[in-house]
């Protein structure tokens, strides 16, 4: 069994250590990324499907470039046109996988739980890439790290999560990530898209952005996805923006200098100011290179890679993991 | 015609004529002989000694789902039938969400003539309340009655429209039959599929809220308040309903209620882990929730136990939460659990459970049986209140294994079961005795 267990499927069941191993051991990954050849052998061998049963850009070519720059052999399947589309189950899935000896398996699917019921059918390695409304922990890793990197620490930061609560796994992920790691975390947003019971989670609630920007130090503003109107959360997208909007007018008035992250997509003029998103307080193109070294760091150390050794793995005769 | 039967020495329980004591039970000729102490030994009489077992009237299950037809191959009739009879139950109300619903005379004969056939259990038919439980027109109750059927009920799916559960109410008063509904207001619960809570919040899943069914209860009580009708509350679950039901009862609303052994002993703590076997609707509540529902059940607020009896096929649960169906087996569990966790766990008498799963449902739904008095049809069933046996799924008499209680150590089960005098289970004596 590795550092981390078999699979990653949450930040809800990782020690603070686990974590924090995580996060060390992508900090000799992101050098490799800045090489004319961004490549070492870590996981060469290794056999790596990317199972995604949701359109995702961002996320899959991330995972996508950690594997390939960690010399894995990867096969891309998207839902549309596989044989999920005609109606194959989950379980014939795994188990069609596990029939190809496959080493790791990189997951999205719509469903909430669906990355552990995979992880615990076949005997592969299994990252949860986001599963339903549940966690997308390498997002939150990779947020985790950006933080880190811009403040040093994350231990007594005051994070608000800012939006969609309620059908966000990034907010779960982040949640669980920084609660462990020590930080305040707060949620902002319409009562419409707060999950029950949210406060139990030991987070602060905010109703009012501006209460939100004056507490913290870090927004992270979560993407509004469009179907939210249609589904009646909220009255309009304007009207979003004009109340829960992190505008650069609102963001004057913080007491302190605050950083603004972003997941992706991002939807400019509605959660989030165009000259926010583009300006000095925003760290959304770092979070973007950090995932593709955390996500580096999560496959080497589910391959079995020592941590110690992450250092020497990078280097060209350095060895692969054990 | 079956020989004379005197179960000799037992502890008879028959709440209909609030009997406790030990003594003999007579039957002959398919009824209910005589019960008293020293009884006579009739010519050709077979002589049982259930000395430390308990006999009681058969129980009485008016909530289950028999599969029959459309998909026999997670039940049958048949098979529904014998997992009753094991489970101590002489009579079980199939409830009309079988392919094609069950709507109209010919639909209920059929389940009547395959209950016949199959000879175990009774299974009386509860015809749809909508045709094609679409919720728009009314079935033909009177004719439905006529053929057999016993209540109405669109369970499965709630009865939306506040007209149509209003007209029902009425229209089912001149044959005397319960309108039994699924309280869910279906905009609230849309996509739900767990309570919505903490759990629910941690999981990332969609809960249904309590108010979803507690808005229906409120209405539908209201409606039976309006019309004189009688309505039967399916599965309660919260203990809001638990307060309007109580409120409607001293009112004088015609309204009675049935609570599940698996809304009295889980919460919605069971899903997490994404239990697919935990998965039910309305979903497992919380504790509080729990807590209401066993003293509602003590002070009669809710009448009865039912097992919402909901076979699915062994790999339709194999999935991930949102995907996998609602329901779980319960009729070879019902008692077990029942027993193990409400009469162990001090929360009702042994009496008091023989009431809420025999001679309450079978008053509620106007039923033979539910009672031990001479002339009464011979549906009894002897228990083994001290039986401890572990829960084994691949043992089930049912054609389905979907249950949360796979596993669990229970104590008591029925020993034997007889319909109209006929043994139609008798439980062999298994290791772990």
């Amino acid at each position: 069994m590795t550092a981390l267990g078999k699979d990653l499927i949450g930040l809800e069941h990782l020690s603070a250590d686990q974590i924090r191993l995580i996060l060390d051991t992508a900090e000799p990954f992101k050098e490799v990324s800045e090489r004319p050849i961004k490549k070492v052998p870590a996981l060469r061998g290794k056999t790596i499907v990317n199972l995604f049963f949701e359109s995702s850009t961002r996320t899959r070519i991330s995972f996508e470039f950690a594997e390939k720059r960690l010399s894995a052999d990867t096969v891309n399947v998207a839902a549309s046109g596989s044989s999920v589309q005609k109606g194959e189950t989950l379980v014939d899935t795994a188990r069609n996988l596990e029939a190809m000896r496959i080493d790791m398996v990189v997951m999205r699917h719509p469903s909430s739980g669906a990355a552990g019921f995979l992880g615990d059918r076949i005997r592969s390695n299994v990252i949860n890439a986001g599963d339903g409304k549940h966690e997308h922990p390498t997002q939150g890793l990779l947020d985790l790290l950006t933080i880190r990197d811009k403040h040093g620490k994350i231990e007594g930061l005051k994070v608000c999560l800012v939006g969609d609560i309620l059908h966000s796994r990034v907010a779960r992920s982040n949640i669980w990530g920084l609660s462990k790691l020590g930080a305040e975390v707060g949620v902002c947003g319409p009562d419409t898209l707060m999950p029950r019971g949210i406060e139990e989670l030991g987070v602060c609630r905010f109703r009012r952005i501006e209460e939100a920007i004056e507490w913290a130090d870090v927004l992270n503003v979560l993407r509004l996805q469009l179907e939210r109107m249609e589904g009646g959360f909220i009255p309009s997208l304007r009207e979003y923006y004009r109340v829960f909007g992190v505008t650069a007018e609102r963001l004057a008035q913080a007491p302190r200098e605050l950083t603004v992250m972003h997941p992706g997509p991002m939807n400019r003029g509605v959660e989030i100011d165009s000259r926010v998103a583009d300006g000095k307080h925003s760290v959304i193109l770092d979070q973007v290179t950090n995932g593709v070294a955390v996500r580096m760091a999560v496959l080497y150390l589910l391959a079995g890679g020592r941590p110690e050794l992450a250092e020497a793995a990078k280097g060209p005769a350095g060895g692969g993991p054990e | 015609m079956t020989p004379p039967l005197l179960l000799r020495g037992g502890r008879v329980i028959d709440p209909s004529r609030g009997l406790d004591q030990t003594a003999d039970v007579l039957i002959q000729d398919g009824k209910i002989a005589g019960v008293g102490t020293g009884l006579g030994e009739p010519d050709g009489v077979e002589v049982r000694d259930v000395r430390g077992r308990v006999v009681a009237p058969g129980l009485v299950d008016v909530h289950v789902h028999l599969r029959e037809p459309g998909n026999e191959d997670v039940e049958t009739i048949a098979s529904g039938a014998r997992a009753a009879a094991a489970g101590g139950f002489t009579a079980v109300c199939a409830m009309p969400n079988t392919d094609p619903v069950t709507d109209n005379q010919a639909a209920v004969g059929f389940i009547v003539r395959q209950s016949v056939r199959a000879g175990l259990t009774r299974v009386y038919p509860i015809g749809a309340i909508s045709v094609g439980q679409k919720g728009e027109q009314l079935s033909e109750f009177g004719e439905m009655v006529g053929a057999g059927a016993v209540a109405v009920s669109d369970d499965g799916r709630p009865v939306a429209s506040g007209h149509l559960m209003r007209t029902a109410l009425e229209y089912a008063r001149t044959f005397e039959i319960p309108v039994a509904d699924h309280c869910e207001e279906p905009t609230l619960a849309a996509g739900g599929v767990m309570h919505e809570g903490l759990v629910a919040t941690r999981l990332g899943l969609k809960g249904i809220p309590a108010a979803a069914e507690e808005i229906m209860v409120g209405r539908d009580i209201l409606l039976a308040q309006l019309t004189g009708g009688h309505v039967h509350l399916c599965h309660v679950s919260t203990r809001g309903s638990v307060d309007l039901i109580r409120r409607g009862k001293a009112q004088g609303v015609r309204v009675t209620a049935e609570v599940t052994p698996h809304h009295l002993t889980l919460t919605d703590r069971a899903c997490e882990g994404y239990d697919t076997h935990a998965k039910m609707n309305p979903p497992l509540r919380e504790a509080a929730d729990v807590a209401a529902l066993r003293a509602a059940l003590a002070e009669g607020v809710i009448d009865c136990i039912a097992s919402d009896h909901a076979p699915h096929a062994y790999d339709a649960k194999e999935a991930a939460f949102d995907d996998a169906p609602f329901g779980i087996v319960g009729l070879e569990t019902a008692f077990g659990v029942a027993h193990s966790e409400l009469v162990l766990g001090g929360v009702l008498s042994l009496p008091d459970l023989v009431r809420r799963m025999s001679t309450a449902p079978a008053a509620a739904f106007r039923l033979a049986g539910g009672t031990l008095k001479p002339g009464a049809p011979a549906d009894v069933v002897i228990l083994d209140v001290t039986a401890q046996w572990t829960v084994d799924p691949t043992a089930f008499c049912s054609k389905s294994r979907n249950t949360p209680f796979a596993g669990r150590m229970l104590t008591g089960r029925a020993a034997l079961t007889l319909v109209g005098g006929r043994m139609v289970h008798e439980a062999e004596a298994r290791a772990g005795r």
